[in-house]
């Protein structure tokens, strides 16, 4: 466990180097992510000895959002004057993007399959 | 009476208390949602936040001393962000056969994720303020909250716009698709990784490892898209 999360943090560092060092406009934490699928990709036994803890870490991806999400309290007078305008803008674009990704998905995954045929 | 004013004064605080009570809020929510079988609507970052929010506004605790509890909780994200590669590493060979419809569908959804938010801000009357606050919402908290800082939003703002877009999407994503009866698992996690980052992602995983899988693509490539493209939209359509 202490291996994973000890290499999990070296990948955010190394990523985060990378990104601030060459100033790119990339977070942190995804090029960390490419970090680790290069090293996974080098060194293949890597990946099931990281799987138990990696597998208790997303199970919990939930808990990670909520000091996010209690930040309401801090913007009561904005959400308390828009939160009806807000709501609805959020669930629009929300459905909006949600119809469009799995659309475009499906049909370039139909002209894929034609395409081979 | 006066021993426990003291005492909570000296609990609240510390980083032990909010620490304790995020993990301890998550903990009820998430068996509360399990034994309902995880209803679409029994989210737990939404009933966590709501069994949380009360309770510092009574007892008068601002946002920044919760923090300083919860930020232990909140710098895993970091790490979660980058150990979405194992579930991508292990779903390789259908991701490298999908390839061509996981950029295009990316590409679409990123752009109508993050328009169309900057478009009905506008139609709506929203401050602008409030409308470079919601521009990068569906892409996962540190990296919206980082594009919110560079194009002059409300950082804080954005982390709950971002966290309310992802509960929106994790509720309605399941009768959508199930409405449109698309059961096709990689279109459906993709699309909920691209719209409701993170969050949808936790939700995907609930339903199907392959739909996680997916939305855990998504989010990671979204994060990189949304950085790039957020402040073009914003030049285009204000």
């Amino acid at each position: 466990m202490l291996h994973t999360l000890g290499l999990l943090l070296g990948c955010q560092l190394a990523g985060e180097f990378v990104a601030r060092g060459l100033g790119l406009p990339i977070p942190g934490p995804v090029l960390g992510l490419a970090i680790l699928l290069a090293a996974l990709a080098l060194r293949r036994p890597l990946a099931s000895a990281l799987r138990p803890t990696t597998e208790v870490i997303l199970a919990h991806l939930s808990l990670m959002f909520v000091p996010a999400g209690v930040g309401v309290i801090g913007n009561l007078d904005v959400l308390s004057s828009d939160w009806a305008k807000l709501l609805v803008v959020l669930t629009l674009s929300t459905v909006l993007s949600m119809l469009v990704t799995v659309a475009t998905f499906i049909a370039m995954k139909r002209l894929m399959y034609r395409l081979k045929k | 009476m006066n021993g426990f004013v003291s005492l909570w004064s000296y609990l609240s605080a510390t980083p032990l208390l909010w620490l304790t009570a995020t993990i301890g809020a998550y903990l009820v929510t998430e068996n509360l949602a399990a034994r309902l079988g995880n209803p679409p609507w029994a989210n737990p970052v939404l009933l966590s936040v709501i069994l949380l929010s009360p309770v510092l506004v009574f007892t008068n605790t601002d946002y920044g001393t919760y923090f300083e509890g919860a930020q232990f909780i909140h710098f895993l994200l970091g790490p979660a962000t980058v150990a979405l590669a194992l579930p991508l590493w292990d779903n390789r060979a259908t991701i490298k056969k999908s390839v061509i419809p996981i950029l295009c569908a990316l590409v679409a959804g990123s752009t109508v994720a993050a328009g169309s938010a900057i478009v009905l801000a506008q139609f709506f009357d929203l401050s602008m303020s409030v409308l470079l606050s919601l521009a990068p919402k569906s892409t996962t908290a540190p990296v919206a909250l980082g594009i919110s800082e560079a194009v002059g939003g409300i950082p804080t703002l954005t982390a709950v716009l971002v966290i309310l877009t992802g509960i929106i999407g994790a509720i309605i994503v399941t009768p959508l698709m199930n409405i449109l009866s698309i059961t096709d698992w990689q279109a459906r996690g993709f699309a909920v990784g691209v719209a409701a980052h993170g969050i949808g992602t936790a939700r995907a995983f609930k339903v199907n490892p392959i739909a996680g899988a997916y939305a855990g693509i998504a989010m990671a490539l979204n994060a990189l898209l949304t950085s790039l493209i957020v402040p073009i939209l914003l030049r285009w359509l204000t």
